[in-house]
């Protein structure tokens, strides 16, 4: 068996070979669901019905697309610029951390002060995070997926020492928490009696910014070049270097947009379970998308769906939550393969 | 420091240093024997997680101890399997798919846990490894009867990383492996199938990693919990690294490694509140950060990892 490069992009193909990746995932997963003595058909009617089917569940679903299609964006931007930054759980943290720092009442600003003043600091907080490692990188050559990922459980380590410890709230009655944001830095509802709050506009905002950025500037440039080709883009003398801190600036402001958004949309005070995962399910939902930044929010609202609708999909028949991991790590795998194969061709001698 | 003397000077102390050392030495020499062929794998967070379920569930149903170890290395070679098809044959993203493996692994592995045990809300336990006294060397006075009496599965690996470093540095297959990883156009060049050869790699060391998960719930608890693997493949990932790929540094770098884990663990006993316990639990994280920073710069990598090999192309 070889792979023969085609020599010719078939658009269609090559537009469909996601949407058709996904629907061999889940067929692959329908494998488990029969396992565990459900009905196919109903099981899938219920995850979408349960993620789609009213007002509400729809409101749920925008709610968790939410800090998904920050995460992606952190990294889709970085994954283009081969700049592998697992960190995004660790820099959606660091981002919570810093707008709680600032937010719980050390500032005593008008909310339009206030409000981008948390995100400012949480994006420079992610951004720094990720600038450690990705100067190990350029500098040391220390490969960064290890030290991103190493990171991670060293930022949640921090954050429990911050919520047992000094953060802690005395008012919560002993649960470890921090002080909660003061109402100037609350994020208003988009929609009155649901979760859904205004950082679904800054997540739509930032996918439309990061797109526009990395189309028309000149880092989106020569981030490309340097995904591309970075002995080239060294040759015609990108900056790659820079080109590639830039990235980490962004990409980790990005994840740690993401941890402001949830805090101050939702949770409204730090814990430990303010992230189930954001920074890891990113990483899926930049490569549905094809690290493209306007793809990430179609993905991220998939992605949605998909645990949402698996929550409640769980609670009505006997297929375990975790239908919604496997679901989404196999289409991960199934959307490889298939951009794969609209560049090239197996041939089987 | 007298006290600190007297801690490293107990027996006891290098007993629970080879306990830690124990799964991160499969899973290091999994990953060294991916590697050295030329493939990285990150699937080894996720086939740790998955080897730690399986054996742990083979004995829960009524099979036997060692029963279980094979089939944690089977469930692992597996995923290995998977890995190789996207990597070695269609050359995908060796970051990308090994994530997805790991990710895919994990979510596989807790969705069976939680079909096959619905209703339990402390986890089952089964009897794990007894102990196994080296014959003559554990009738040594003070130290025999702790030093040499050691689960069995510790000395598989002390085993193994002979086994490796023979078959590696000493025989034909060792070097057609270490070829591949460096020079697999050369190899091909000389008969060498190089996407088989890749492809057995990454299924052997699969297994041994998902060996090193479930030591965790046969030998070092006799329980299994979502996310008890908890960042010990990356952990190894930076180990290998840190080993120059060599399976006797790869000994040396994990014991090192487990001392100092078993270290922090006795100071934070001792000083309980001067340092808050996280800080503690960040040092091995803080610890492989620092190996792989150390090592950058004389790190070698073997030249081919990371690039597919496509027949016809260069």
């Amino acid at each position: 068996m070889h792979l023969e490069p085609r020599t010719n992009r078939y658009m269609p193909l090559v537009i469909a070979a996601p949407i058709l990746a996904i629907l061999v995932a889940m067929a692959l997963c329908s494998i488990l669901i029969i396992w565990s003595g459900s009905s196919v058909f109903e099981a899938y009617a219920l995850l979408f019905k349960g993620a789609l089917g009213s007002k509400f569940a729809i409101s749920e679903t925008l709610t968790r697309t939410t800090p998904l299609i920050l995460t992606g964006l952190a990294a889709a931007v970085a994954f283009r610029a081969k700049l592998w930054n697992i960190g995004g759980e660790g820099q959606f943290y660091i981002g919570a951390c810093a707008a709680t720092l600032i937010g719980t009442g050390t500032l005593d600003w008008p909310p339009y002060l206030l409000v981008p003043a948390l995100f400012i600091a949480g994006a420079l907080a992610g951004g720094l995070l990720l600038l450690v490692p990705t100067f190990l990188k350029t500098q040391l050559k220390v490969d960064e997926v290890v030290t991103t990922l190493l990171l991670n459980f060293i930022v949640l380590l921090f954050v429990n020492y911050l919520v047992f410890g000094p953060w802690k709230d005395p008012m919560a009655m002993g649960w470890p928490q921090a002080e909660p944001i003061i109402d100037a830095g609350l994020l208003g509802k988009l929609i009155p009696r649901t979760r859904l709050h205004a950082g679904l506009l800054i997540a739509l905002l930032s996918g439309v910014g990061a797109w526009a950025l990395t189309k028309f500037s000149v880092w989106g440039y020569e981030i490309r070049a340097v995904g591309a080709n970075q002995k080239g883009a060294e040759f015609s003398g990108i900056p790659v270097n820079r080109a590639v801190i830039r990235t980490a600036l962004i990409s980790g402001g990005l994840a740690g947009m993401a941890g402001v958004s949830e805090l101050c949309g939702l949770k409204g005070y730090l814990t430990l379970d303010l992230s189930p995962g954001f920074g890891y399910t990113g990483i899926v939902v930049a490569m549905l998308a094809g690290l493209n930044p306007l793809g990430v929010i179609l993905s991220a609202f998939f992605v949605a769906v998909v645990y949402n609708g698996a929550d409640s999909m769980s609670r009505a028949l006997s297929v375990s939550n975790y239908i919604a991991d496997v679901i989404t790590a196999t289409a991960l795998l199934t959307v490889l393969v298939s951009m794969l194969l609209t560049r090239y061709r197996i041939r089987w001698r | 420091m007298p006290d600190l003397l007297d801690m490293i000077l107990t027996t006891g102390f290098w007993v629970a240093t080879l306990r830690m050392a124990t799964p991160l030495i499969f899973g290091t020499l999994g990953e060294l024997v991916c590697e050295r062929s030329g493939v990285l794998n990150l699937g080894i967070e996720g086939i740790m997680t998955v080897g730690s379920m399986a054996g742990w569930m083979w004995v829960y149903q009524g099979g036997s101890l060692w029963g279980g170890v094979l089939f944690a290395a089977f469930v692992g070679a597996l995923f290995g399997l998977l890995h190789s098809l996207l990597t070695v044959y269609l050359g995908l993203s060796q970051h990308v798919t090994g994530l997805g493996i790991t990710m895919l692994a994990s979510a596989l592995c807790y969705f069976v846990f939680r079909m096959l045990l619905p209703n339990v809300t402390t986890p089952p336990k089964i009897v794990p490894f007894e102990p196994f006294a080296l014959p003559l060397l554990s009738k040594i006075p003070v130290i025999g009867d702790t030093i040499f009496v050691q689960s069995p599965l510790t000395w598989l690996a002390l085993l193994l990383v002979i086994f490796i470093s023979y078959t590696l540095f000493a025989t034909p297959l060792g070097l057609a492996v270490r070829m591949v990883g460096e020079n697999p156009l050369a190899a091909e060049a000389q008969g060498i199938n190089v996407h088989l050869l890749r492809t057995g790699a990454v299924v052997f060391g699969s297994a041994l990693m998902a060996v090193g998960g479930t030591y965790l719930t046969l030998s070092a608890f006799d329980a299994f919990y979502i996310g008890m693997v908890n960042g010990r493949g990356w952990i190894c990932v930076a180990l290998v690294v840190f080993a120059s790929w060599k399976p006797g540094k790869a000994l040396l770098g994990t014991i090192l490694f487990a001392t100092f884990d078993a270290l922090q663990m006795r100071v934070q006993q001792q000083a309980r509140t001067a340092i808050p316990y996280q800080f503690y639990l960040m040092a091995p994280y803080v610890m492989s950060i620092l190996a792989l920073i150390i090592m950058s710069r004389r790190a070698a990598y073997p030249k081919a990892l990371l690039i597919p090999f496509r027949r016809g192309e260069r």
